[in-house]
């Protein structure tokens, strides 16, 4: 970084230069015990610290450009349905709205595509102020079960959820028991838009980390029932919403993938979003969207790096421009030594 | 309390009471090893901490991570310092069973057995033969030597390798070989100590060899363990101190390990560190608690109980605890050790260090104490030996009045000597026989025939050769019988009785029977204080007088040499009492020289002896450097005022007058030595404002009044003072003032070179030992040990000042990098509901500390800021590591923002372009991870000074391995990373983020830095500027080679103007009652006062304070 090429110490012309041949490594092993190695001594100068800055400036506005254009071009549609899918009656109490079973959950959006969206388009759910990350709920899993299911005994880690009526829970742990279970079906006109949900997990997850032969057992039987239940014939490594939702969010609010529409939609369309408003995020004061999305090169809308990139960019360009204004107009000697004080003191004596 | 040895005795219960020959120098058993280690690696506070917060990670409910992570690096650091342990104590083993195996002859049951060294028991009779090492401390009793005499070499024991001669005691004189295994008697010898030169003992033969007298014992009479026997064909002895009981034995310690003033700042800064720590765990704590009961139950996924167990509100705070825990780096330690072992090594390294007079190399001891070099504010100097090179040479005499070897230079050269000889004056001839007999000296005839003298003192041998060059040679020495060739004539002497030098008599005397006339005559030689007034009355002195202080003024040592006769019957009356008093057990030492001195006077001054003590080389420009380096000197010798002053001129230790002014502390009595410190603290405090260089100069005598009633004032005296020579101390005295600059907090350096040093340099901050002339002795109990007094300046300057940067960047650097990745746990922790979540895994937090972070960093054991030359050339610049200006709180703040800063860059970017979709966990701490190394190798990078292709190597080569290192986890499907770290390469966002976090981080540091470096230059950027601008540095505090040879500057002072000396220079002191002598008045001197007021001492001191 601040690696000034040109400048060799006085020590490597002092230094004997290092043969090519045999001596080579104990002429480097006694010139490491002298340290007298040849070395480079880089000096702030002005030219290069501006010239660095400049360049910096100048390499970060554009790529700041591009990963915005990047950004802008990814096209997303937002929803948030966890307000306006409480029946007017609950709106005092949604808590027991969403508990109460007998209550149905089921509540249509009406979604408008404002420009052309090219497949293929993703599909999240979106919570807000939900911890995925907080202690108790992230180290509340066991990957060995999951990978081995019954024949892995020890889940302690799973607790509080580990078993239930003595019999060991499969999956185990909170971030399982807590499985999301809202489901969108998407309509444009009259048909129905195919949502294609395979694929959606990494195949990574799929292949090594959740077993093949893993069944669930013994899951949502207790008297508490978290989120979703999952259909005891599928193997857990064909459960990818389970395996989605497994992979835990750093943040309090995040998007999980729900499932891909492999059709393009286009402009002024209307999509009809029929969905089960199935998991409790009331109690918390949570949010729900349902975001519709289409990918860049960066993955979804962000404006975040380029605009830091043209941020730091424009920035470093300011600060080498002032820099260069106090070089011109107040330029220091450099490496004066009589500003050495003990020199100043000897002239003024 | 005494010990009964009963010699020979196989019955006795001595054999029981103390233990068998058996040597231990171990520490542990194979027993104990394990238990014994870890208590004393546990008695430190820092390896406390790192216990408790391992056992707390064991508990799984608090612990972020795998207590693995901990654990890990924990054991590996136990484990490195434990096998160091192990193999040092094995290596003590093998060498302790190779001595307790070797066979000796040991009389048992009458009859003589090869057994074992460590089967030994006291009162044992041992056999030696010629070349063997001696097994354990030994009483002599015969030898192959009709007269009872035999050689050793005691290197291993003082370092001195000359031969030393042991003798027989007279109760055993004469028992016949084939009976001395048979001897039975009983010694009565004080309990076991570790003085090598005392020995104060009684034997007492059994019938049959009946002897009415307790024959007196001294260390003359013993060998003791280690020597080697040489030039004598057996001898046999009584052991009397076995195993570890032995002298050699019980002088062995282990020193008091020594701390560093750095150490103590980062002990310091670590326990900053922790309070720091405590007080983050208490808000998170409560804040944890907190959002606990008011959010996280309504969190109904948490499914937090709502009767928890009692320890509940415990649980967050310790969590948060095991989280921050990493604020004090476990690395911290061993990279200090680690870079510590490298500066000793660099040291020992050195080619510009080695004394090519010898080919001895420098050594550091000492390994852990190298940062101190850089930050020495006192140097506490000997002079023999130190300063000069104890290469004495016999250079002037005057011999009843005449000088000789004025015109010349030396004595040896002067016709009017030399005619003397030859015509036989009578003077001459006494002075000549005095300087050949008087003495301990050894001839040894060598194969070519050539006479070798081997002496324990240089001043001794100086006069004996002189004494041979004047054809009075000293030919041999068999038995108590001298044998010296004058011309062509041969004289013998027979040595009746040597009465020793010590250094509270100051002098030495022999006596001897002139075999020639029958004639019993005493010859004494000593310090002039010790033998002129001692002479008969009448006889004028004056002269006498009058040349030790023209010689002393040359910086000549002086010695006074005088004789008497003595009667028959005056000598066997004294003889008598000199035997009592050497048999005496309780304070034998005291009773001697009372009894000596009742035959010491009346004596009849012959002459007096000086000899010259060369210079070192470079000692003037030495120190020169060095004081300029602002560093003050202080010379504590035993040798005369006048003498010490005059070297100290020449060696530019004190400048002459005008610009330098001698203050003289002195008097006899409590009273005069009061008034006299008070006139002179008067005078330092108004003269410290002129740019003048005080200096004070005290004398033993007036020391030990000043030490005992006025500490206080003198401690005053020594804050302001920036030079002092002591003269006449003793080696207590010198601990005892280093103790005094200590106490004031100052960094002391000692120097010195001989047996008298030693206190000195154990008792100081850091003891340099010259391995010189006098022996290893100094060099081995010095933390370094150097050839010559001028390899200081490069160990201070460039090993001291390179270590004392190195460290600060080291230490300052562990503490950012800890904190770093501590900073975005805390942050973490905002956004996961202060519940004390590890962002990082387990493996990622364990490598970062132990392995990322550490391995760059450790490169710059090899980073210079500024060459070696450029600080020769501006010893100034040394200020900044004395001051400390580079490891402080202040810095450390700089430190700390910095790595705020960073953390909150690489947080902020992390969870900001990692948001929505892409927020799964592993991911957004591998892009936060991966932005830590990043910023760490670039900050490295920005604070490196020169770059070697190490360096290069270790700052990217390590970031090439951390992702490496990453990819083989992330490759292992059962990690909790797998695949992560491809995923992440492959995307274009990961890299973008990466450099937006580089940039973001760096950017405002270096321009910072640029800002700083132009525009607030600290005097090491401007040289470093200067430097990069190449050619000659050239500043006006250049240092001129000063060819100031002794007798350039002093001759025309002491000899061509004798009047000028004692003019009297007292502008304050006009009132002294004391005839106050200005030193050196005469000779016109430059100085250069630049530096007496940068660096005086009150400077120094604001400075530091700031």
């Amino acid at each position: 970084m601040d690696v000034d090429g040109g400048s060799t110490s006085s020590d490597s012309t002092r230094v004997r230069s290092i043969p090519i041949h045999s001596g080579q490594c104990k002429a480097f092993l006694s010139q490491f015990k002298q340290q007298s190695l040849p070395a480079c001594k880089p000096v702030l100068t002005p030219a290069w610290v501006i010239a660095t800055l400049l360049l910096l400036g100048f390499v970060f506005i554009p790529i700041g450009l591009v990963t915005l254009h990047a950004s802008r071009g990814v096209l997303e549609i937002v929803d948030r349905y966890d307000a306006d899918c409480v029946p007017e009656e609950f709106k005092g109490n949604k808590a027991s709205y969403i508990k109460d079973t007998s209550v149905p959950k089921n509540c249509t959006r009406i979604l408008k595509v404002h420009k052309y969206m090219k497949a293929p388009i993703y599909i999240y759910y979106q919570l807000d102020n939900y911890y995925q990350n907080h202690r108790r709920y992230v180290k509340s899993r066991s990957d060995q079960q999951l990978l081995h299911g019954l024949k892995y005994n020890d889940t302690s880690s799973c607790k509080p959820e580990e078993s239930n009526n003595g019999l060991p829970v499969v999956p185990c742990g909170l971030i399982a028991w807590s499985l999301f279970n809202d489901t969108y079906t998407f309509i444009r006109g009259t048909a129905e838009l195919r949502v294609n949900r395979k694929n959606i997990a990494w195949k990574s997850d799929r292949d090594h980390k959740f077993g093949k032969h893993v069944y669930p057992f013994n899951f949502q039987n207790g008297t508490l029932i978290g989120g979703g239940k999952l259909d005891p014939n599928i193997p857990l490594g064909d459960q990818e919403d389970l395996i989605v939702w497994m992979r835990t969010s750093a943040l309090p609010s995040f998007r999980k993938i729900y499932g891909r529409i492999e059709e393009d939609l286009e402009a002024d369309d209307v999509i009809v979003v029929h969905l089960m408003n199935n998991y409790n995020t009331y109690s918390f004061g949570g949010k729900k969207k349902l975001v519709i999305s289409t990918s860049s090169w960066l993955g979804g809308r962000n404006d975040f790096l380029g605009v830091a990139y043209i941020f730091v960019g424009s920035s470093a360009i300011i600060l080498s421009l002032v820099f260069l204004l106090l070089h011109v107009k107040n330029p220091r000697p450099y490496g004066d030594t009589a500003y050495l004080s003990w020199n100043r003191k000897g002239i003024s004596s | 309390m005494k010990r009964f040895v009963y010699i020979n005795d196989d019955e006795s219960p001595t054999q029981e009471i103390y233990c068998d020959n058996r040597i231990s120098n171990r520490k542990y058993t194979l027993l104990n090893f394990l238990p014994k280690n870890l208590w004393e690696q546990f008695s430190r506070f820092m390896n406390q901490y790192f216990l408790l917060i391992a056992c707390l990670q064991l508990w799984s409910l608090i612990t972020p991570v795998n207590p693995a992570s901990t654990w890990g690096p924990l054991i590996f650091i136990f484990a490195v310092s434990a096998s160091k342990e192990a193999w040092d104590d094995y290596n003590r083993y093998l060498s302790d069973k190779k001595a307790n195996d070797k066979e000796v002859w040991v009389v048992r049951q009458g009859i003589k057995k090869h057994l074992q060294a460590q089967d030994i028991h006291v009162g044992n009779i041992v056999w030696l033969r010629e070349n063997d090492e001696v097994p354990c401390d030994l009483v002599l009793i015969g030898t192959s030597d009709p007269q009872g005499l035999c050689y050793l070499e005691t290197a291993a024991l003082d370092g001195e390798t000359d031969l030393k001669t042991r003798a027989i005691p007279s109760a055993c004189m004469g028992i016949d070989s084939d009976l001395l295994h048979k001897i039975k008697g009983v010694i009565e010898c004080p309990n076991p100590d570790k003085d090598i030169r005392r020995f104060d003992a009684n034997l007492r033969l059994f019938p049959p060899f009946i002897d009415n007298d307790v024959c007196p014992l001294t260390i003359k009479n013993t060998i003791l363990q280690s020597c080697y026997l040489r030039n004598t064909e057996w001898v046999c002895g009584v052991a009397v101190y076995t195993g570890n009981e032995t002298k050699l034995g019980m002088s062995r310690g282990i020193p008091e390990p020594k701390l560093t003033a750095m150490d103590a700042m980062i002990d310091k800064l670590t326990g900053a560190i922790f309070v720091f720590q405590i007080v983050v765990v208490i808000v998170l704590g409560i804040a944890g608690n907190v959002w606990k009961d008011t959010e996280a139950r309504k969190h109904w996924y948490v499914l937090y109980p709502n009767e928890g167990p009692w320890y509940e509100l415990l649980v967050i705070p310790l969590r948060f605890e095991l989280l921050c825990s990493i604020m004090i780096p476990i690395s911290i330690k061993v990279s200090l050790d680690l870079m510590k072992g490298l500066y000793a090594k660099f040291i020992d390294w050195d080619a510009e260090m080695i004394d090519h007079e010898t080919g001895c190399p420098s050594h550091a001891t000492n390994t852990a104490i190298s940062e101190d070099l850089g930050q020495v504010e006192y140097i506490l100097t000997d002079k023999t030996g130190t300063l000069t090179e104890n290469k004495m040479v016999f250079r002037r005499c005057c011999i009843n009045g005449i000088f000789y070897g004025n015109e010349s230079g030396n004595a040896l050269k002067d016709a009017r000597l030399l005619n003397a000889v030859a015509s036989g004056s009578p003077d001459v001839i006494q002075f000549l026989t005095v300087m050949a007999i008087c003495n301990t000296v050894i001839p040894v005839q060598s194969k070519t025939g050539a006479i070798l003298y081997k002496a324990q003192s240089q001043d001794e041998d100086a006069l004996v050769q002189a004494a041979a060059k004047l054809h009075m040679v000293f030919v041999s020495k068999s038995g108590n019988i001298l044998e010296i060739r004058y011309n062509a004539s041969v004289l013998h002497y027979e040595v009746l009785e040597i009465l020793e030098f010590t250094s509270e008599r100051k002098r030495m005397s022999v006596v001897v029977r002139d075999c020639q006339n029958r004639k019993i005559i005493l010859l004494s030689k000593g310090a002039d204080e010790a033998i002129l007034p001692y002479t008969a009355a009448g006889q004028q002195t004056r002269t006498f007088s009058e040349a030790v202080e023209q010689y002393a003024q040359m910086g000549l040592r002086t010695l006074c040499l005088a004789w008497r006769e003595l009667k028959e019957d005056e000598y066997h009356e004294w003889s008598l009492m000199f035997r009592e008093a050497s048999s005496t057990l309780v304070d034998r030492e005291w009773r001697i020289a009372e009894v000596c001195q009742r035959l010491e006077h009346d004596l009849e001054a012959l002459g007096i002896t000086a000899i010259e003590d060369r210079l070192q080389d470079g000692v003037p420009e030495t120190i020169e450097t060095l004081r300029k380096a602002g560093i003050n000197f202080w010379m504590l010798t035993g040798d005369k005022q006048n003498t010490a002053i005059q070297i100290a001129l020449s060696c530019n230790f004190i400048s002459p007058e005008p610009k330098g002014q001698l203050l003289l502390i002195d008097g006899k009595t409590e009273d005069e030595v009061s008034r006299s410190l008070e006139r002179v603290l008067l005078t330092m405090s108004i003269t410290t404002s002129e740019p003048k260089d005080v200096a004070f100069v005290v004398d033993g005598w007036a020391l030990e009044i000043l030490l005992k009633h006025y500490r206080k004032a003198f401690t005053d005296l020594a804050i302001l003072s920036r030079t002092a020579i002591c003269c006449r101390v003793t080696p207590s005295q010198k601990a005892q003032l280093v103790e005094l600059l200590k106490s004031c907090d100052y960094r002391t350096l000692a120097v010195g070179d001989g047996g008298n040093d030693v206190r000195m340099i154990q008792q100081a901050d850091i003891g340099v030992g010259i391995s010189g002339r006098e022996g290893l002795q100094a060099a081995r109990a010095a933390d370094y040990s150097i050839g010559k007094f001028r390899f200081l300046k490069r160990l201070i300057l460039v090993h001291g000042r390179y270590s004392y940067n190195r460290t600060a960047f080291l230490s300052q650097y562990s503490f950012y990098k800890s904190l770093l990745i501590c900073f975005i746990q805390i942050f973490f922790s905002f956004i996961s509901g202060v519940s004390g979540t590890s962002l990082f895994n387990s493996v990622s937090l364990m490598a970062y500390n132990v392995f990322y972070t550490s391995i760059p960093v450790l490169v710059s054991v090899l980073d210079k800021d500024l060459s070696e030359e450029t600080v020769m050339q501006h010893p100034q610049i040394l200020f900044y590591c004395q001051a400390g200006r580079l490891l402080n709180p202040s810095t450390f703040a700089g430190w700390f923002g910095r790595s705020l800063f960073h953390a909150i860059v690489v947080f902020i970017i992390s969870i900001n372009a990692y948001a929505y979709e892409k927020s799964e966990m592993e991911e957004v701490a591998m892009v936060a991870l991966s932005g830590c190394i990043w910023l760490q190798a670039f900050v490295v990078t920005l604070e490196t000074n020169s770059f070697t292709i190490l360096q290069h190597l270790a700052i990217w080569g390590n970031l090439i391995a951390f992702y490496v290192i990453n990819w083989i986890v992330s490759a292992i499907p059962s990690s909790g990373m797998y695949t992560i770290m491809f995923r992440l390469c492959g995307q274009p966002s990961y890299w973008i983020t990466v450099f937006l976090i580089v940039a973001a981080g760096m950017g405002p540091i270096l321009a910072l830095k640029y800002f700083r470096y132009t525009y607030r230059p600290s005097k090491i950027n401007t040289l470093q500027q200067a430097e990069r601008l190449g050619g000659p540095i050239l500043s006006l505090g250049n240092i001129e080679p000063q060819p100031r040879s002794l007798e350039k500057e002093v001759s025309p002072l002491s000899i061509t103007q004798p009047k000028n000396r004692s003019s009297v220079y007292e502008p304050l002191l006009s009132d002294s009652p004391n005839a106050r002598r200005s030193f050196g008045s005469g000779t016109p001197f430059d100085f250069f006062q630049s530096q007496s007021r940068l660096s005086s001492s009150s400077y120094s001191r604001n400075c530091k304070d700031n």
